[in-house]
């Protein structure tokens, strides 16, 4: 199986908890005409890191390592939830019962579905899983 | 009341004289066994026969930590390891720290000066005397111990931490006295209040020995108008053999008994020695002292000699309260901590840059250490875990070089301000 085509490359950007730093990020993605599809800010005691699935990710990379800003990739996969009560559940359940760990994750509703980015420990496992017990992933190429 | 009058209230000239014969049997000493004076000595061109009078002492080379810190651990110990019977250990400019060895004789003297400057603050055999310096390998706790035992107080041995029980102990054991930093005292009675209790209605506490830090005229004045005790100010450093000076019951300067210690204030520039009431660097040649002999050794604390002479009858030279440091020197929780020090750990961890900013602060009564680092790009992860691991992981190796608890906290690179020549590194904004 292909399981590179589920691979989503994420940017996970190193920013410091003050004001102004996603501005600065946000500003340098409009500067460059990159759009971003998911978007999420974990933080923790002083500083916070910004993840996000945007279509032009090498582009966004140059763009804000030039800025001086530590960016990083991130391969995470898209899972197709029903946008309805359980559709979480049907997701979770599959890895938990597969004894996948999720790292983290966030969630965006998109036009076709609503869609929960992961980062697992073990993403060829998942994608594995998930397909198995019928469930439908996003491929890479959508955020093109 | 004093411990030794005799030599206490010596006229000045005999003091002097006695300066002088300490002063010149210590360097033919030096001079004839100590492979490290002897070529300073050679090379300032400067042989013992040389000083004929007190005032010669000048002639002599200064010593600095970086000596100390050259000839680590033991190198310019003149007492052979069954001679000594104790070290301790402070912190260095760089890695490696300052050890200082004590023969039985240098004990004895160093608890005899603190047994003169305890007695001149007012307290004896009815005194409880409760020690809440750190006692181990910093001199302050076991320094005072010895001392407080020698005039026949009672010592509680609290050390430091643990500042409820400190404050139950205090009360329920009558402590009269205690020995801790001006900062952890205030810290004490903040922390007495939120207990319900008052030290000055609640406990017999009426002295307080405070130093290992630097503090104001209106920090002194604080704490003797909330805690209703007599704030004294004490004075040394481990080279020194640790603390060993303090006021009299006048307040009026720092003695320096002048049969252990020979003080000049000189001109960090210049090295020049400066007049009485001028400001400079102290400069200390400790005239008895075995294991370590330290000679115009410079502190790099910043006072100036008193003028005149004090009311309580001593006649030995005093200095002033230290207003400053002549190095970028921090004292965090009465921890000499040196910028270099930061730097050099820093170094040894690939995954922050060689930039750092250090931020000292002052929260409820007590000091706060923060080191900002930059996260090199290599050591990023989009794990928040793997980035608190680094964090805690930094901290951590701080805390072990410093022996003070430091908080790291991570910026991006490039982020923190660089600077071409002298750099300003620390943020202090303790007001003291």
């Amino acid at each position: 199986m292909e399981h590179e085509k589920f691979f989503i490359k994420q940017i996970s950007v190193f920013s410091e908890n003050r004001p102004g730093r996603l501005a600065a990020i946000a500003k340098a993605m409009e500067d460059e005409g990159i759009n971003i599809f998911a978007f999420s800010i974990a933080e923790a005691d002083g500083f916070g890191v910004v993840r996000a699935l945007v279509n032009h990710p090498d582009k966004a990379y140059r763009k804000l390592t030039g800025l001086g800003f530590v960016v990083s990739f991130t391969d995470v996969i898209g899972v197709k939830m029903r946008d309805e009560p359980g559709g979480l559940y049907e997701v979770a359940r599959i890895l938990g019962e597969a004894g996948i760990n999720i790292e983290y994750s966030y969630a965006y509703s998109g036009k076709e579905a609503a869609v929960l980015i992961l980062r697992v420990d073990n993403i060829r496992s998942a994608i594995e899983k998930i397909l198995a017990h019928g469930g439908s992933l996003m491929e890479a190429a959508a955020f093109r | 009341m004093y411990w030794d009058s005799k030599i206490e209230t010596m006229g000045g000239e005999d003091l002097k004289r006695l300066q002088y014969r300490l002063l010149k049997t210590l360097v033919y000493r030096l001079y004839s066994f100590s492979a490290f004076y002897h070529r300073r000595m050679e090379e300032a061109r400067v042989h013992p026969d040389d000083l004929k009078t007190l005032s010669d002492v000048t002639k002599l080379p200064f010593m600095f930590k970086r000596d100390l810190r050259d000839n680590y651990p033991d190198k310019l110990f003149m007492a052979t390891q069954e001679e000594l019977v104790r070290y301790h250990v402070s912190s260095g400019t760089t890695g490696k720290p300052t050890v200082v060895g004590y023969t039985a004789n240098d004990l004895e003297e160093w608890t005899v000066s603190l047994a003169r400057a305890l007695t001149s603050c007012g307290l004896g055999t009815k005194d409880v005397i409760q020690v809440s310096y750190g006692y181990g390998l910093f001199t302050g706790g076991l320094g005072l111990h010895y001392g407080a035992e020698r005039i026949g107080a009672t010592v509680i041995p609290t050390s430091v931490g643990g500042t409820e029980r400190q404050i139950e102990l205090m009360q329920d054991l009558g402590a009269t006295a205690i020995c801790c930093t001006p900062s952890y005292l205030l810290h004490m009675g903040e922390a007495a209040e939120k207990m319900g209790v008052s030290i000055k209605k609640d406990t017999k506490l009426k002295v307080g020995i405070l130093g290992a830090e630097p503090w104001t005229a209106e920090m002194r004045a604080r704490i003797q108008d909330w805690l209703g005790i007599k704030a004294f100010d004490i004075y040394g450093t481990s080279e020194l053999s640790g603390p060993l000076f303090t006021e009299c019951t006048e307040q009026n300067g720092i003695h320096i008994w002048g049969d252990f210690a020979y003080t000049e204030i000189v001109d960090p520039k210049t090295g020049e020695q400066v007049g009485d009431g001028e400001k400079g660097e102290l400069t200390m040649t400790i005239l008895k002292k075995e294991a370590l002999p330290i000679v115009r050794y410079r502190i790099g604390d910043i006072t100036e000699m008193a003028k005149g002479a004090c009311a309580c009858g001593r006649t030995h030279p005093r200095i002033t309260r230290i207003t400053g440091r002549v190095d970028d020197m921090l004292i965090i929780r009465g921890i000499n901590v040196f910028p270099s020090q930061i730097e050099h750990t820093l170094l040894g961890i690939p995954e922050v840059g060689q930039h750092f900013q250090i931020v000292v602060d002052r929260k409820h009564e007590l000091d706060t250490l923060l080191v900002r680092v930059e996260v090199k790009p290599e050591a990023f992860s989009d794990k928040i875990t793997d980035l608190m691991k680094l964090k805690e992981m930094v901290a951590h190796r701080l805390g072990a070089a410093l022996s003070v608890n430091a908080d790291v906290e991570l910026a991006e690179p490039g982020s923190l301000p660089r600077f071409e020549g002298k750099a300003k590194r620390v943020i202090d904004r303790r007001k003291m």
